[in-house]
């Protein structure tokens, strides 16, 4: 498939229309989606009017953006103004948001071309799309297996190549995990590095919004034209950031890389093989590697599980059947909230809605929210100490490759354990990256994973490049 | 352990209330499910709920940020109608709810 960085410069120049481009994709989905269920709702009026926008820049002189043409797969927890954005919910099925968030906004502004919104677990809560009220999505590398999750439907468009770029949202591994179970590239921003604003909430301190791609070059440029400071999201950092494109291709010579026992021993074998042998090429590529242990990671995935339930449990409040998506009606308020959350939530939604209110209920706050909030120091001096010693860290993504449908639905802790190696840095507020790297004894895609201190983009672009160039 | 009743298992009823705070009706298939399901999940998480780690503040964020509070110029806001057009029950310009605790109708 055709990068983003060179469907963008064919665009510039004039070489293929916009139009074209954007046909060509909705042309794909719409004959092949039918076996994936990427998308849940395809913005066809929408992609042709913003194409011929680009179009017309182009054929005034004007500069049509650094992502002119080039189509996106947008999460569908990301507000669209006018356009259906569900969340994977029935509680939302058939909203209208009547605003864009920032980064739709952000896009539109760098020329990009929405094209759709995928599908998604419900409310971001998952790890394999299975979730979504609205059917699972399929790995396109094989039908049978899952995509990963939360946002499965944007690293399975990307993987069937109807759309060189996608956005998704990473609050436990998110957009990291499915893009190494469909073998693409997905990265997750510092913590306020880009805007929430229309970003429906999950878990306030954790959600993060961040790019796919095929490369690590179009990951870059998508996160260039998407990072900054929004003054309509209050967590989001007022520095300017550094664009990470013209440096991307400097190289690891000298530089320290921790390989981090605890993101690998608990992998399966091959997985392990292959983040070994992405060490093995980064040392050769002129890097100091060394193996690492931080072993306060191991308590990450407890203390996610209760801040993250517990933020959820506040944030889904609002869907109370009273501004905006279902209701079903009761005798007073409070029949009609528990009637319309009742029928509107999932199992899994319950579930956490649930863990996360009686983390937080008395008797339980201390023990349960109090303490995951210290885990969540311990983890945050432990990645201090690491980075004192090495620039990066390096790790597995998933501790799988992408596992059948249906093999871990009834069994929420077995769900929740594909995050093992990505909640530490969203505990954290860290960027790390999952970059593709061979395959799995069954034949499927291995992600690798890079993470990086506060706001080292550059340097975790950098070394996931070195990785990509030398993936078997 | 700093607190024995997080080795306490979880009960029905401890359910039962949980949902009722949440809003959530569950049927009995459904508490009983929820309940071994929570109680493994639960049980996973001892292992932080019994760190001695009173040394350590509480993080909420991962960054440190100041409050930011903006100009306080007027602005337009979203436009009423295109809000309340997403409402399930619109009356006179106001989102409509049904009767509240033991208000007269």
């Amino acid at each position: 498939m055709t990068t983003a960085v060179s469907l963008a410069a064919e665009v510039r120049s004039g070489a293929r229309s916009a139009r074209d481009v954007t046909d060509e994709a909705l042309a794909a989905v719409a004959a092949n989606d039918d076996r994936f269920h990427t998308f849940l709702d395809v913005m066809e009026d929408e992609a042709r009017a913003q194409a011929d926008a680009v179009d017309a820049a182009v054929a005034a002189g004007r500069d049509p953006g650094p992502l002119a043409g080039v189509p996106v797969a947008l999460k569908d927890n990301l507000c669209t103004r006018g356009f259906a954005t569900t969340c994977g919910s029935r509680i939302l099925e058939g909203w209208r948001p009547p605003y864009d968030a920032t980064v739709v906004e952000v896009l539109r502004r760098a020329g990009a071309v929405a094209v759709g919104k995928t599908n998604m677990d419900e409310f971001a809560m998952g790890s394999s799309t299975e979730n979504s009220a609205f059917g699972p999505t399929r790995n396109p590398r094989c039908t049978e297996k899952v995509p990963g999750g939360s946002s499965g439907g944007s690293a399975a468009a990307v993987a069937a190549g109807f759309a060189p770029l996608g956005l998704g949202s990473d609050t436990g591994g998110s957009i990291r995990q499915p893009a190494a179970l469909c073998g693409v590239v997905g990265m997750k921003p510092t913590y306020g590095r880009v805007s929430r604003y229309g970003l429906v909430a999950f878990a306030s301190s954790l959600d993060q919004i961040g790019p796919f791609a095929t490369t690590v070059e179009d990951a870059a440029l998508l996160y260039d034209a998407i990072a900054g400071h929004d003054p309509m999201d209050s967590t989001s950092l007022p520095s300017t950031p550094e664009p990470t494109l013209p440096g991307i291709g400097k190289g690891v010579e000298g530089m320290r890389i921790g390989l981090c026992r605890d993101l690998v021993d608990g992998c399966a074998a091959d997985v392990a093989a292959r983040v070994q042998e992405a060490a093995d090429a980064l040392a050769a590529a002129g890097a100091k590697v060394e193996e690492v242990s931080v072993p306060e990671f191991s308590y990450g995935l407890s203390a996610y599980y209760l801040i993250a339930p517990a933020e959820a449990s506040s944030n889904l409040a609002r869907y109370d059947g009273v501004r905006y998506g279902l209701r079903v009606d009761g005798a007073d308020v409070e029949a009609m909230n528990t009637a319309t959350r009742t029928a509107g939530f999932g199992a899994e939604v319950k579930r956490r809605v649930m863990l996360g209110t009686y983390a937080l209920s008395a008797g339980y706050y201390d023990a349960y929210y109090a303490q995951a909030q210290r885990v969540r120091t311990l983890v945050m001096q432990a990645f201090d100490r690491a980075y004192q010693s090495y620039d990066v860290l390096l790790g597995a993504t998933a501790p799988t490759t992408a596992f059948d449908l249906g093999a871990k639905v009834d069994d929420p802790m077995a769900m929740y354990m594909n995050d093992v190696c990505t909640i530490p840095s969203n505990l954290s507020g860290h960027p790390a990256i999952s970059v593709p790297f061979g395959t799995g004894e069954d034949g499927l895609p291995v992600g690798v994973q890079v993470l990086a201190p506060a706001l080292g983009e550059a340097m975790l672009f950098r070394v996931a490049r070195v990785v990509e160039a030398h993936a078997p | 352990m700093n607190d024995e009743r997080v080795t306490s298992s979880l009960s029905r009823d401890d359910v039962v209330h949980v949902a009722h705070l949440a809003r959530l009706d569950l049927t009995d298939e459904e508490v009983e499910l929820f309940t071994a399901q929570l109680r493994t999940v639960l049980d996973h998480v001892a292992d932080v709920a019994s760190l001695d780690l009173s040394h350590l503040e509480p993080s909420s964020h991962p960054i440190a940020l100041e409050n930011v509070l903006r100009a306080d110029e007027p602005r337009p806001s979203l436009d009423r109608d295109e809000v309340l057009a997403a409402a399930p029950a619109v009356e006179d310009h106001r989102f409509r709810v049904p009767r509240i605790g033991g208000e007269a109708p």
